[in-house]
């Protein structure tokens, strides 16, 4: 085994915000299977531990209507894994399934399933909603108070894998949220417990991810914000009788390469401008101000009118950040003023657009290495713009840098998305390093 | 005019791991572990488009009790994009799931499979499948198929909530979709209620065939207005004819045209080079499981032959319009059923409803396209 600490990469599908840029000629389609088969496919060859596919229970809605300015819309999750399993042969498939609006039984049958017809790949992104505007496809509608979010998903994930665990003999579980009683008709699959991804950074979630999940999809930031974040969760795995191997740390990123660091940065600002539309900019902005200011000129300066705080929900059906929009108001003023008089497009660009790794492919790798090396994560979820190629140029250039640094691998080390990721069977021993 | 000719004759095959039989895998000597695998199920699903069946049809049930395993609507996904040409319809119950997960995974298994989908609805009964949800205690009948014609709405209207030309990329003002062209459902039932639109855009067929269980009293007035393809099990061919006129008229009498639906008889088949050869081998299996496994519908014991005049009696003598096989045990039988492309001619209509074009190519299978345009 190399000394070197190696990469673990995850590829996101391009999602449903305004990362992914549906306007550029060489953007194809979202919804077509071709779409995924070449994403995937492209992935595998990229020796990348899984591909990844987000989800969406409601479209979202802007101003009270159907937000119209990103990629609406996409094929089911976990069908669409299902299927990709017929067309990779080791690369592994993870897919974000609500524990809101999902009962565990169905949820355990479902992933087993996928373990069975995949051999071994299959990845669950965890993630809880507690919005009314979400519950209102579904039976038990309503609303999940925000407290009680993790306490369903630890339930969720105690009940899935007792089902998971139980070879035949009968389950039954009686908690504050389920009531489950009856046999599991599917034998363990491959990997035992399909692997469990967790999202979301607040202190609740990371004790459930130190609790419960074998990886932790997090936000991307400097270095030391990185150090700072992975020494948390790594510290919090002992009182949980885990070691620090157990669960990886993958912030999501972005990237854009060049055949020179200039060119890299040229491309990242027209990228940019390609994310943020002169539509988009004004959606930004009514986001923050929560009122409509769609008479103003995207190209022209900031409003002067005060953000409405009562009016928060502008937006719905998507995470939204929980500061004051007075405060960001006067940030973006006084940035704008900064810089010479920025226009509302220009903020809106440079407020929210900027990639994570920039640069030719041996300035990307090594600056992806480095944040690797130096324990600010073990590797990224990376989240490209263009569907469906957007992997194409990191795997034919980053792939290879990253090879010859001696932090990534050259062929995969085993069928199941576990030993890619180097993860213990769930029913497996603690090794020897570990156990001391 | 009859839909009876010869060229509309339709064959389904209800396809589980080993068979229908509870000793079938181990009367094949299959490893549990095959069973369970994606390969195995392949095989199975290749050899039905080999021989130009229609539709493949995946049974599933939460009844812990045995009976199929995988998740069915995941089996499928993992088989359309290596089989290509038949049909592909998954079982996706309704009692104690979403309707708004399985509107868009069937809109999904549509979109994978290129416009191959169908899916058939089914209830779950059993106090045993209640409590592995815990939401609610079994119903009665009257009860589950209201809340099925409810959940059957729910997914076709989500279906239809985009309209097939929504996504419309418009650089010039931003816009990725015209969102006049999405349609909340604001669907409210006795048992829930749904608002959409749905978060999948419209499938490649618009809408997948819904293929529905008519066999008892309650689940008629669903079939009736929503089935392309009703599956009925029958003792014999009269009982079989009877069946279908009553389903013909609850179809008429819901406003649909009865020659747009395609009525197919469950036969339980066991194939082997001679009835005697066939009878032992079904001997061998109920002696395995201990118990004489009692026929759920017409059943043949014997050579390819046998199948062959039954079906042909049964769609001459229009007590079917075409039949669903339901193998007792795979995969000994599976190399020998009947091919259909002595019957089905290229251009002529096999298992789609009207309104769909149907290229039938001999030996390999039915693709099934809409040529519906939305509707509303």
């Amino acid at each position: 085994m190399s000394a070197t600490k190696q990469i673990h990469l995850g590829a996101h599908f391009p999602g449903v915000n305004n990362t992914t840029v549906w306007s550029d000629p060489a953007a194809g389609s979202q919804t077509d299977f071709a779409s995924f088969v070449h994403f995937a496919q492209n992935a595998e060859r990229g020796l990348m531990d899984f591909v990844f596919l987000a989800e969406g229970l409601r479209l979202r809605e802007h101003r009270g209507r159907i937000h119209d300015l990103d990629v609406v819309g996409r094929p089911d999750t976990f069908t669409v894994l299902a299927a990709l399993a017929a067309v990779t042969s080791r690369v592994g498939l993870a897919g974000t399934i609500n524990t809101t609006y999902n009962e565990p039984y169905e949820l355990a049958s479902q992933f087993a399933s996928l373990d069975h017809l995949s051999a071994g790949r299959a990845a669950w992104n965890m993630v809880t909603t507690s919005d009314a505007f979400t519950g209102e496809n579904f039976r038990r509608g309503g609303f999940l108070p925000r407290e009680q979010r993790y306490e369903r998903a630890a339930e969720v994930v105690a009940v899935t894998r007792a089902l998971w665990d139980s070879n035949g003999a009968e389950v039954e579980h009686h908690g504050p949220h389920f009531d489950v009683r009856g046999t599991f008709p599917l034998s363990p699959s491959p990997q035992g417990h399909p692997v469990l991804i967790q999202a979301g950074d607040s202190a609740q979630g990371r004790d459930f991810a130190a609790a419960t999940a074998d990886a932790i999809f997090t936000l991307h930031g400097t270095l030391e914000a990185g150090q700072a974040f992975y020494a948390d969760v790594k510290g919090r795995l002992p009182q949980h009788g885990r070691s620090a191997d157990d669960l990886k740390v993958l912030p999501g990123v972005t990237f854009v390469l060049g055949d020179t660091d200039a060119e890299a940065q040229d491309e990242a600002v027209r990228i940019r401008r390609q994310q943020v539309s002169p539509q988009t900019a004004i959606a930004f902005l009514e986001q923050v101000w929560g009122r409509e200011l769609s008479e103003y000129d995207p190209d022209g300066p900031l409003p002067d009118v005060e953000p409405d705080v009562d009016n928060v929900s502008i937006t719905r059906g998507r995470v939204r950040h929980a500061r004051d929009p007075r405060a960001v108001a006067q940030e973006w003023r006084d940035f704008a003023a900064a810089h010479g008089g920025l226009s509302i497009r220009e903020v809106v660009i440079e407020k929210t657009g900027r990639q994570s790794f920039i640069g030719s492919a041996r300035t990307v790798a090594a600056r992806m290495d480095e944040f690797v090396q130096r324990d600010a994560c073990d590797g990224f979820i990376l989240v490209p713009h263009l569907t469906p190629g957007g992997l194409d140029r990191f795997v034919a250039e980053v792939v290879p840098e990253l090879q010859d640094r001696g932090s990534y691998r050259t062929e995969y080390p085993g069928p199941t998305l576990r030993d890619h990721l180097g993860l213990r069977h769930p029913h497996a021993p603690l090794t020897r390093k570990e156990s001391a | 005019m009859s839909p009876f000719t010869e060229a509309r004759m339709h064959l389904a095959v209800e396809l589980t791991a080993a068979g229908r039989h509870p000793a079938a895998a181990r009367w094949a000597r299959l490893d549990p572990a095959v069973l369970l695998s994606a390969p195995h199920h392949a095989g199975l699903v290749r050899t039905a488009a080999r021989r130009g069946l229609d539709l493949a049809l995946f049974p599933h049930t939460f009844h812990p009790d045995g009976g199929p395993l995988l998740d069915a609507v995941a089996l499928a996904a993992r088989l359309a994009p290596v089989v290509p040409g038949i049909g592909i319809a998954p079982t996706a119950t309704v009692t104690h799931t979403e309707p708004f997960h399985v509107s868009k995974s069937i809109a999904t298994l549509d979109i994978v499979s290129s416009g191959r989908a169908g899916w058939e609805p089914a209830v779950s009964r059993t106090q045993a499948e209640a409590d592995l949800f815990g939401r609610k205690p079994a119903a009665a009948p009257a009860q589950l198929w209201r809340e099925a014609a409810d959940a059957i709405e729910v997914v076709v209207r989500l279906w239809d909530s985009w309209e097939d030309d929504a996504v419309i990329r418009d650089v010039a003002t931003g816009r990725y979709v015209d969102r006049d062209k999405l349609h909340p459902i604001d669907f409210e039932g006795e048992f829930f209620s749904v608002k959409g639109p749905s978060i999948t855009p419209r499938p490649p067929q618009g809408h997948p065939l819904v293929v529905l269980r008519a066999d008892e009293e309650e689940a008629l007035p669903v079939a009736a207005r929503w089935a392309d393809v009703v599956r009925i099990s029958a003792p014999d061919l009269a009982d079989a004819a009877h069946a279908r006129d009553r389903i013909r008229g609850v179809v008429a009498a819901a406003g649909r045209d009865p020659d747009e639906i395609t009525v197919l008889l469950d036969v339980e088949v066991h194939l082997a080079a001679d009835r005697a050869r066939a009878r032992r081998d079904l001997a061998e299996l109920d002696a395995l499981s201990g118990a004489a496994l009692p026929a759920s519908s017409v059943r043949v014991l014997g050579p390819p032959t046998d199948l062959a005049d039954l079906i042909g009696t049964a769609v001459s003598t229009r007590a079917a319009d075409g039949v669903t096989l339901v193998p007792l045990a795979l995969p000994p039988t599976s190399t020998s059923w009947p091919t259909r492309s002595s019957r089905c001619s290229p251009g002529a209509g096999c298992c789609a409803p009207a309104g769909q074009a149907v290229r039938c190519a001999p030996g390999s299978g039915c693709a099934v396209r809409s040529t519906t345009t939305r509707q509303g």
